[in-house]
C-alpha cells in the first residue's frame, strides 16, 4: 500500500461491503469519504457533528479515539445506537485505520 | 394572494442571496419557508457553529452570516411566509405560477426558484417498520395539544430538551402516566430540566428507563405496547396508549419531489447554463439541485443564485436588454 493511502471497507444497509482507497493526508473523515464514494450517507450539517445523519458502526477492531460530548449528545438523534456507534463526520482517517470496517445505520424512516 | 416577481422556496443563505442579486435587477421576491425563522439549516441546526469557506470570512458564525444576509437584502424588502411549507405548484393561463402552502397561503409570479436545500425540516422518524400503521393512532412526533393525552399512559423517547420539558409538563397531572426513554443515562438537556426529571423519577411522577430503546410497536388498529430493549435486561413489552419519539428535526425533500420536475439522486436536476429545471420559468438552486461536479457548499449556491436571476430577468422582461449591474458604480438602490 502505497503512503497515506489506506483501505477502509463500508458495508452499505443492503450489506454490501464496498472496498474504498483512502486518502490519510486530505483531512478527510469517514462521512466524506462515503459521500465522495456515493455511498448513500446524507452528512446534513456538513461534518459538525449536528445532526446524525451520519451514523456508523465500527466492525474492525480498531481503536479509536473517544468520541466527544457533543458527538455523543448527537448520538441521541441517531437510532439502534450500539457500543460501536460513531458519527461517520468524527473519525478522521488516519494510516493507522487501515483495513477499518464500517457498517452504516439505518436513518430516519420516510 | 401574495403578488411578486420571483417566489423563493426555502429561506436559507441561498434564498436569501437571491433576493439581492434579484433586488439588483428590480425584481421582488418573497420567501418561503416551513421553518418559522429565515436562515435554514444555518439557523435551525448550528447558528452558533463557524463556518470557515465564504469568501472574505476568515471565520463566521452560521448565525451571523443569516442576520448579515438579512442586513444586506434589506433595501429589497423582502416579504415573508414563514412557518409554512410549500405543498403545490399550479401554472396560470398567462404562464404564471401559484404556489400554496401548508395552511392553504397562495402566491403567484412569473418564476419560482426553489432553494429548499435538503428539504423542510420534518420530525426524525424512527426506523421501525411498521411505524406509519401507528402514525396518528398512537404515535405522534409533535405534541400539539398537551391535554389530548390527559388521562392517557404516554411513553416519551429522546434525550433533549423537548424530550424532557414534555415529559415534565404531561406529569405534573395531566397524564395518567408517562415514562421516558434514552438511550443513556445522561442527557443533553438543560441542566435545571434534567434535575426536575430526575426529582420527578424519585417521586414515582416519571418512570425513566435509561440505556434503553424503542424498537417495536404493537397494536391492533391502535397502538397498545411498544417494544423496549434494555442493553443488559434484553427485550420486554410495555403497554401505553401513546408513544412520543422526540428525536429532532431532519430535512426532506417532502412534496418538491412530486411537482413533476426532473428528480436525480434526491435532488432537482438543472441546466447549468441558468439553473433552470424541467418546468421553464422554475429554477432550482443551492443544495436542492444537482448537475455534473455539482458541490453543496454555500458559496456555490450564492454564484447559481447570481446566474439564475439573470434568466428571471429576460423571462419576465423579454423585451428588456439586460444590463449587468455592478453595484461599484451605483451602490445598492432599493426600492
Amino acid at each position: 500500500m502505497s503512503e497515506n493511502i489506506i483501505k477502509v471497507v463500508v458495508i452499505d444497509r443492503e450489506g454490501t461491503p464496498h472496498t474504498i482507497e483512502a486518502p490519510t493526508d486530505m483531512g478527510m473523515n469517514m462521512m466524506e469519504l462515503c459521500k465522495a464514494s456515493e455511498l448513500p450517507v446524507e452528512g446534513t450539517c456538513g461534518g459538525m457533528a449536528m445532526c446524525a445523519s451520519c451514523h456508523i458502526y465500527v466492525e474492525s477492531d480498531h481503536e479509536l479515539p473517544e468520541p466527544s460530548e457533543d458527538e455523543e449528545d448527537m448520538m441521541d438523534q441517531a437510532f439502534f445506537v450500539e457500543d460501536n456507534s460513531r458519527l461517520g463526520c468524527q473519525v478522521h482517517l488516519a494510516n493507522e485505520l487501515n483495513g477499518l470496517t464500517v457498517r452504516l445505520a439505518e436513518v430516519s424512516g420516510d | 394572494m401574495i403578488e411578486t416577481d420571483i417566489i423563493i422556496i426555502g429561506a436559507g443563505p441561498c434564498g436569501l442571496f437571491t433576493v439581492f442579486e434579484a433586488g439588483l435587477l428590480k425584481l421582488k421576491c418573497h420567501l418561503i419557508d416551513a421553518l418559522p425563522q429565515p436562515g435554514g439549516q444555518c439557523s435551525e441546526i448550528y447558528p452558533k457553529k463557524p463556518i470557515y469557506d465564504i469568501p472574505a470570512f476568515p471565520e463566521i458564525l452560521a448565525g451571523d452570516l443569516v442576520d448579515n444576509l438579512m442586513k444586506q437584502i434589506s433595501p429589497f424588502k423582502p416579504t415573508f411566509t414563514l412557518g409554512e411549507r410549500a405543498e403545490t405548484i399550479e401554472k396560470t393561463n398567462d404562464d404564471k405560477f401559484i404556489v400554496t402552502t401548508s395552511r392553504g397561503s397562495k402566491h403567484i409570479a412569473p418564476v419560482v426558484a426553489i432553494a429548499g436545500g435538503l428539504g423542510s425540516f420534518e420530525p426524525r422518524k424512527p426506523p421501525i417498520p411498521n411505524l406509519s400503521d401507528f402514525e396518528d393512532k398512537g404515535v405522534e412526533y409533535i405534541i400539539k395539544d398537551p391535554e389530548f393525552y390527559r388521562g392517557k399512559d404516554v411513553i416519551i423517547s429522546g434525550g433533549g430538551d423537548s424530550a424532557l420539558d414534555w415529559a415534565i409538563f404531561l406529569a405534573e397531572g395531566v397524564a395518567k402516566s408517562v415514562a421516558l426513554v434514552h438511550r443513556r443515562q445522561t442527557f443533553r438537556g438543560h441542566l435545571d430540566s434534567v434535575q426536575k426529571v430526575m426529582d420527578l423519577a424519585e417521586k414515582g411522577n416519571i418512570k425513566l428507563i435509561t440505556d434503553a430503546e424503542v424498537i417495536g410497536l404493537e397494536g391492533d388498529q391502535k397502538l397498545s405496547s411498544i417494544v423496549i430493549k434494555h442493553k443488559t435486561d434484553g427485550e420486554y413489552i410495555v403497554s401505553t396508549d401513546h408513544w412520543v419519539p422526540l428525536f429532532g428535526l431532519s430535512p426532506k425533500l417532502g412534496p418538491i419531489g412530486d411537482w413533476g420536475l426532473a428528480i436525480e439522486k434526491n435532488a432537482i436536476k438543472v441546466n447549468t447554463l441558468d439553473y433552470s429545471t424541467s418546468i421553464p420559468g422554475v429554477y432550482a438552486i443551492g443544495d436542492v439541485n444537482t448537475y455534473e461536479g455539482k458541490l453543496k457548499l454555500i458559496l456555490c449556491g450564492f454564484h447559481e443564485a447570481t446566474i439564475m436571476v439573470q434568466s428571471a430577468f429576460k423571462r419576465i422582461n423579454p423585451d428588456k436588454n439586460l444590463v449587468l449591474k455592478y453595484t461599484t458604480v451605483n451602490g445598492i438602490q432599493g426600492f
